[in-house]
């Protein structure tokens, strides 16, 4: 019996598969050239029209998503600029597999050296397209994976995902792959687990395999035991998520009665291009950390960023929290240097350090309030004064706006509960509109564990008596002062965690979207 | 006499020129007959518009101000179209949706 075998990767669609490993190999070279270059242009003719026939059976049964992915590559096949190059080269001596393949590696490699993770995504429909018609070509069906199977390779076609039944379960274990590629797309929208990113691991494996798409990791050759506690988590996951789906649609509500409003937190304004916002109560928290990528961005660029997101969720509040670099989140050209950055010059502090920059921020978010109802928070507060000075700037840049006729409008100011002296001493912040939790860093000042040092991620516990004393002591303080109090920290989406939330007294919590539906759930199971 | 226009629109869309505007866009030029061309910078470089693969290539990403021409028949209603298709996000409102 060989040894249990566990490779670590990024999930990329949640959920378990156990089942035989199937393993994806590129495709086989065995084309028999023909005698003249006449005949070799023919074949590959007839091998294009054969794979753009076959997509084009696809695209009838494919829908959304799935149909935008193949009309591309039917497009794609249906242009001379990307043929031409293949039947040249034909021309020059070369048999018709050598050439297709050479043109369209040649295309691969500009999509793969793209800067933008989009366009380098785009290079696996490439090659998807490249070896549709290489399959054409030599014939060769491709072996068929078993049902349930697990497919394991360097990457997965979007075609070969469309082409496998997935009623019988099975997944995807990739060892490169990217969680923004089509068929991750696909996966997610489909249930199909897959894990990308496994990295370098063996080449072929064989046997039975055990995939956690939920933690992102795979297990080959598991012992026994492993399988028991594998099945164990893969039903309480399924059963989680097949009751949390009946409540996705509800408001969510303990079981006595107590509403919890449950909001999504959101780092990408194309993040709500997936969200009902039926099934949510608003946006509390909308990073902007996005918007300062590369390059510093300027008020237009951020406007339009809010605008969008501002006039998606209608009536219900978004709140954007001006920008929280430093940190573990550095940017070229605004953040510095550091030796201890979680205790540095991040957040607030950079803000008004650089207040050019915050500024611009301030002009685009005022701009932006008057298309929805739009909050504020400013990050890593840890004294009044740090608020009051940024509230002047917010005061400054409205009366500017307002001379030159800008339409604007001064959103309710609010401040972020994550530096541990306001959650201690939280009277000084009586004049604020409201606090949100920042769990994650209140949780390492708390604890002095560093949330991403894996050594003393044991410490990095948002359940400790100390966090929940100081996060219902915040709660109590905004109950007395009818100042609102949420919390957007992991912990909010966090199933284990949410009853010691509530009661801790908070009634309003912010979970990633993909948590929307086991949270309301979780909710629904607190006695309080 | 031969026609010719150019025009230039900003690229709103989350992602930039990518796969389903860029289907749209030469589909749309391709009803021209017209010669189409496209460019991320007034000089040039110019490619094909009726190019998925051209298209593509250019990899214009969200905030490019994007350069179209047109020569021939028709020169002013294909560079009018295109950019009116950019300016409505490529009618991704609802279609997006289901990229997230």
């Amino acid at each position: 019996m060989p040894e249990p075998l566990r490779l670590t990767g990024i999930s990329a669609s949640a959920g378990y598969a156990e089942g035989p490993l199937f393993n994806l190999e590129p495709v086989a070279a065995r084309y028999a050239s023909k005698a003249t270059a006449a005949e070799e242009k023919a074949a590959l003719e007839a091998a294009i029209g054969v794979a753009a026939g076959r997509l084009a059976g696809l695209m009838e049964i494919a829908d959304g998503e799935a149909a935008g992915i193949l009309e591309f590559q039917v497009a794609m096949l249906e242009d001379d600029a990307l043929t031409g190059p293949a039947f040249v080269a034909i021309t020059a001596g070369q048999p018709a597999d050598a050439a297709w393949r050479q043109a369209l590696d040649a295309e691969i490699a500009g999509y793969e050296t793209s800067d933008q993770d989009y366009f380098r995504a785009r290079a696996a429909d490439m090659r998807d397209i490249r070896d549709q018609v290489l399959r054409a070509l030599t014939e060769d069906g491709g072996a068929a994976a078993p049902a349930g199977a697990i497919f394991y390779g360097e990457d997965i076609a979007p075609t070969r995902f469309l082409e496998t039944d997935w009623s019988c379960g099975g997944g995807i274990a990739l060892k490169a792959g990217s969680a923004a590629s089509h068929v991750a797309m696909l996966a997610r929208s489909r249930g199909v687990p897959m894990v990308v990113g496994l990295g370098a691991s063996p080449a072929h494996l064989t046997g039975i395999a055990l995939l956690d798409a939920e933690h992102g990791g795979i297990v080959l050759s598991p012992s026994k035991a492993e399988i028991d506690a594998f099945r164990q988590s893969s039903s309480s996951f399924t059963a989680r998520r097949d009751r949390a789906r009946t409540y996705l649609d509800k408001p969510a509500v303990t079981k006595a009665g107590t509403a919890v409003r449950v909001q999504v937190n959101i780092a990408d304004p194309s993040d709500v291009d997936g969200i009902d916002i039926s099934t949510c109560d608003g946006v509390g928290l909308m990073r902007t950390e996005f918007l300062f990528g590369k390059t510093l961005p300027d008020e237009e660029t951020q406007y339009r960023a809010y605008r969008k997101v501002l006039e998606w969720a209608g009536e219900k509040p978004v709140t954007i929290r001006t920008v929280d670099a430093g940190g573990d989140k550095p940017v070229p050209g605004f953040t510095v240097e550091e030796g201890n950055p979680f205790l540095g010059l991040r957040g607030i502090r950079l803000s008004l350090a650089r207040s050019e920059v915050f500024r611009a921020q301030i002009r685009a978010l005022l701009r932006a309030a008057v298309h929805g109802n739009l909050k504020v928070m400013f990050p890593m507060i840890a004294v009044v004064d740090e608020y009051q000075r940024a509230a002047a700037l917010f005061a400054e840049e409205q009366a500017g706006l307002s001379a030159r006729g800008v339409a604007c409008k001064m959103p309710p100011l609010g401040i972020m509960v994550e530096v541990p002296s306001v959650a201690i001493a939280p009277e000084a912040f009586s004049g604020v509109a409201f606090f949100s939790i920042g769990s994650n860093d209140l949780t390492q000042y708390v604890m002095a564990a560093a949330r991403d040092n894996a050594a003393v991620a044991h410490l990095n516990s948002v359940r400790h008596p100390a966090v929940l004393r100081l996060i219902a002591s915040v709660a109590a303080f905004g109950q007395a002062k009818r100042i609102p109090v949420s919390l957007c920290g992991d912990a909010g989406g966090d199933p284990a965690s949410i009853p010691a939330l509530i009661e801790a007294g908070l009634r309003d919590l912010s979970v990633v979207p993909a948590q929307l539906a086991m949270a309301k759930a979780a909710i629904a199971d607190v006695a309080v | 006499m031969s026609a010719s226009a150019e025009a230039t629109v900003l690229i709103t869309h989350e992602v930039g020129l990518h796969a389903r505007p860029s289907v749209k866009f030469t589909k749309l030029a391709k009803t021209f007959s017209a010669e189409v061309e496209m460019a991320l910078a007034a000089n040039g470089p110019w490619f094909d518009a009726k190019s998925i693969v051209k298209v593509m290539a250019a990899k214009a990403p969200k905030g490019t101000m994007l350069h179209i021409r047109a020569k021939g028949d028709g020169a002013g209603e294909a560079v009018g179209a295109l950019v009116e298709l950019v300016r409505r996000d490529f009618d991704e409102g609802a279609d997006h949706a289901r990229t997230a």
